[in-house]
C-alpha cells in the first residue's frame, strides 16, 4: 500500500544542512496499523508529511496506493490527497463551521452534491459517535470530541490511508484510549491502512501491528510490536518499551525489595504471547523446593497478543534457587535477576 | 432659541448628511473589495505561504506603505490631476471618491493581512491535506476564518473614512465637513459647526454599532 524508497529530506538551516529524514526504506501493507515512534526532532513528523506530499523528499520516492506522491503535482496530487487523509495533534478544525459543516468540508472540496453530502455527514457523525452535537461549534467541544470531528472529516471521502500526526498527544489518557479504540474499530470495519506517529509507547502497544523506531532521521528498529516488546535491540527502543512495561516507580520498588529481602533472589520475569497464560508459578513451586513470593505484576494487551512483567522473590537454599531460575528460563520466559547494588 | 435653530439650515444639513453617507458608503464598499484583494495578495505572497514571491510582495508592500503614509489632505491635492482625468471635475462628492479609496484601501489591506496571519497555519495545512485548491482555501478557509477580524477592521476603516470625507469636504467635495466649514466656520456660526459635528458623531456611532454587532455574530471562537 505504501512504499518509501531511499528517502532523504534535507532542510537548509543556519548551521548548514539538517538531515531530517536519512535514507529511510519502508513498506506498509494494506490494512495494517503501522506506528512510528521517536522523540521530537527524530524526523517522524517530516516522514509522515511526505506520505501526502505536504513535504517533498530531497531524494528517493514515496508511493501510496500506486501513486508516486513524490512525483505528482497539481490536480493529480489533490486527487491523491483525497485518498490519503490526515488527522492532527491540534485537530485543525475550522472554528467558523459547525461539526456538520466541518465534516462536509472535504466533501465540498471533492465536489459532492448537497443532498448526498448531508447523507454522508450523518453517517459519519454516527460512526464517530457525535450524535446530538451536529450543530455545535468546535469551541464548544472537548478535545476528544474535536478529534472525533477530525476523524469523521478524514473519513468523509472514503480514503485508503489514514495518517495520524500525534493524534492523541493533546488528549488525556482516558480520551486517548477512546480515540485509539475508535481507530482500531475503523481499521477493522473499513479495512483502512493507518500510519501513526507518536512519542508514546502506550499508543503503539495498544493499537499497532508493526512499529518503526526513529532516531535522528533514521529507522533504527522495525518489527512486529510484540517482537519489539519481547526483544528490543536498540537502547532507545528499550527506553520506549520501559515506558509501558515498567511503571515509574519500578526502580524504587526494586531497590526497596532488595533491601527488604537480603536473602534469596529478586527476579523480574517477562512473559510474551502464549507464555502469559501458562501456570508458571504453580509449576515452579511444584517442581522446585523454593518459596515464591509475588511482589508486583502487570499484564498488557497489544494488537497481536499480550505480554506481562512479574517481580517475584525466590528464597530457599542457594542451589535450589538457581535451579528454579534455570527452570523459568526453560519456559520461554525472560528472566532478569535484580542484584544488590 | 428660535433664532438659533433658524441659523441651522436644516435642508442643507440633510443634504450634507446624504452626501457624506454617499461618499462613505461607496468608498467603504470599494475599499473593502480593493483592500481584501491587496491584503490577500500581501498575505499569500509572503514568506512560507501559498504564492510565496518575494518581488511581488515587496512591490505591493511598498505601494501600501507609501499610500498609507501620505497624510490624507496632501493625498487629495496630489491626486487632483488623476481625479480630473477620472471624474472630469474637482467638485462634488464623486470627485472625493478616488482620493478616499486610494487613501483607505492600503490601510485596510494591512488590516486584512494581519487578520489572515492570525489564522492557524495548521488549518490551511489540513485543507491542503484534503486536496483543496487555492480557490477553496481562499474562499472557504481564509476569508470565513478571519471574518470577525475583517469586519472589525472594516469598521475602523469606515470610521476613518467618515473623517476623510469631512477633510475632502473642505476642499469642495460637499458633505458634512464642507457644511461645517463653509456655513459654520466661515460665516462665524459655531452652532452650525456643532450641529454638523453631532451629525458626524451619530454617523460614527451607528457604524461602530453595526460593526460590533456583525463582529460578534460571526465570531464562533
Amino acid at each position: 500500500m505504501i512504499s518509501i524508497k531511499d528517502v532523504q529530506k534535507v532542510f537548509p538551516s543556519k548551521q548548514g544542512q539538517l538531515k531530517a529524514v536519512d535514507d529511510v526504506n519502508l513498506d506498509i501493507q494494506e490494512g495494517e496499523i503501522f506506528g512510528v515512534i521517536g522523540y521530537s526532532g527524530a524526523g517522524k513528523s517530516t516522514l509522515i508529511r511526505m506520505l501526502n506530499g505536504l513535504e517533498l523528499p530531497t531524494s528517493g520516492s514515496v508511493t501510496v496506493a500506486k501513486r508516486v506522491i513524490s512525483k505528482i503535482r497539481g490536480s493529480e496530487l489533490r486527487k491523491a490527497r483525497q485518498e490519503i487523509s490526515m488527522i492532527f495533534q491540534h485537530f485543525n478544525l475550522l472554528w467558523s463551521r459547525t461539526v456538520s459543516e466541518n465534516i462536509a468540508f472535504p466533501l465540498e472540496i471533492a465536489g459532492v452534491n448537497g443532498p448526498e453530502r448531508k447523507k454522508r455527514v450523518n453517517e459519519l457523525i454516527k460512526l464517530v459517535g457525535l450524535e446530538g452535537r451536529e450543530n455545535a461549534y468546535p469551541s464548544q467541544l472537548s478535545g476528544g470530541q474535536k478529534q472525533r470531528v477530525g476523524i469523521a472529516r478524514a473519513l468523509a471521502n472514503n480514503p485508503k490511508v489514514l495518517l495520524c500526526d500525534e493524534a492523541t498527544s493533546a488528549l488525556d489518557p482516558q480520551t486517548t484510549d477512546s480515540i485509539l479504540d475508535l481507530l482500531v474499530d475503523i481499521n477493522k470495519r473499513l479495512g483502512l491502512t493507518i500510519v501513526l506517529i507518536t512519542h508514546e509507547m502506550h499508543v503503539i502497544r495498544k493499537i499497532c501491528h508493526r512499529v518503526a523506531v526513529m532516531e535522528s532521521g533514521r529507522i533504527v528498529e522495525l518489527g512486529q510490536v510484540l517482537e519489539v516488546f519481547k526483544n528490543p535491540q536498540q537502547p532507545i527502543t528499550k527506553r520506549f518499551v520501559q515506558q509501558v512495561t515498567e511503571p515509574e516507580e519500578t526502580k524504587e520498588t526494586a531497590e526497596h525489595l532488595l533491601e527488604r529481602y537480603p536473602s534469596g533472589l529478586v527476579v523480574q520475569l517477562s512473559f510474551i504471547g502464549d507464555s502469559v497464560e501458562q501456570p508458571l508459578i504453580t509449576n515452579l513451586i511444584r517442581q522446585n523446593n523454593v518459596t515464591v513470593n509475588i511482589l508486583q505484576g502487570k499484564i498488557s494487551q497489544t494488537q497481536s497478543g499480550s505480554y506481562g512483567t512479574l517481580f517475584i522473590h525466590l528464597d530457599g537454599n542457594e542451589e535450589e534457587v538457581h535451579k528454579a531460575v534455570d527452570y523459568i528460563r526453560s519456559q520461554q520466559v525472560g528472566v532478569e535477576v535484580l542484584s544488590n547494588g | 432659541m428660535d433664532n438659533f435653530l433658524e441659523m441651522v439650515k436644516w435642508i442643507q444639513l440633510l443634504e450634507a448628511t446624504r452626501e457624506t453617507l454617499y461618499m462613505t458608503s461607496v468608498s467603504v464598499l470599494t475599499t473593502f473589495i480593493l483592500g481584501l484583494v491587496l491584503g490577500l495578495l500581501l498575505f499569500l505572497t509572503g514568506k512560507g505561504n501559498m504564492w510565496e514571491n518575494r518581488s511581488v510582495n515587496v512591490i505591493i508592500a511598498g505601494f501600501v506603505n507609501v499610500f498609507r503614509s501620505i497624510p490624507f489632505i496632501i493625498l487629495i491635492v496630489l491626486l487632483i490631476p488623476f481625479t480630473k482625468l477620472l471624474v472630469g471635475t474637482m467638485l462634488g462628492a464623486n470627485a472625493a471618491l478616488p482620493a478616499l479609496i486610494i487613501g483607505a484601501a492600503p490601510f485596510y489591506a494591512r488590516m486584512v493581512e494581519i487578520a489572515l496571519r492570525e489564522i492557524d497555519k495548521g488549518v490551511i495545512e489540513a485543507s491542503q491535506s484534503m486536496g483543496a485548491t487555492h480557490g477553496h482555501i481562499i474562499f472557504k478557509v481564509l476569508i470565513p476564518e478571519s471574518l470577525p477580524a475583517l469586519i472589525s477592521g472594516l469598521t475602523v476603516t469606515a470610521i476613518s473614512l467618515v473623517g476623510f470625507t469631512a477633510m475632502a469636504g473642505v476642499i469642495g467635495a460637499g458633505g458634512l465637513g464642507h457644511f461645517a466649514y463653509l456655513e459654520g466656520f466661515q460665516r462665524n456660526r459655531p452652532i452650525v459647526t456643532l450641529v454638523a459635528t453631532i451629525a458626524i458623531l451619530i454617523l460614527v456611532f451607528i457604524i461602530q454599532f453595526i460593526g460590533d454587532y456583525f463582529t460578534k455574530k460571526t465570531d464562533k471562537r
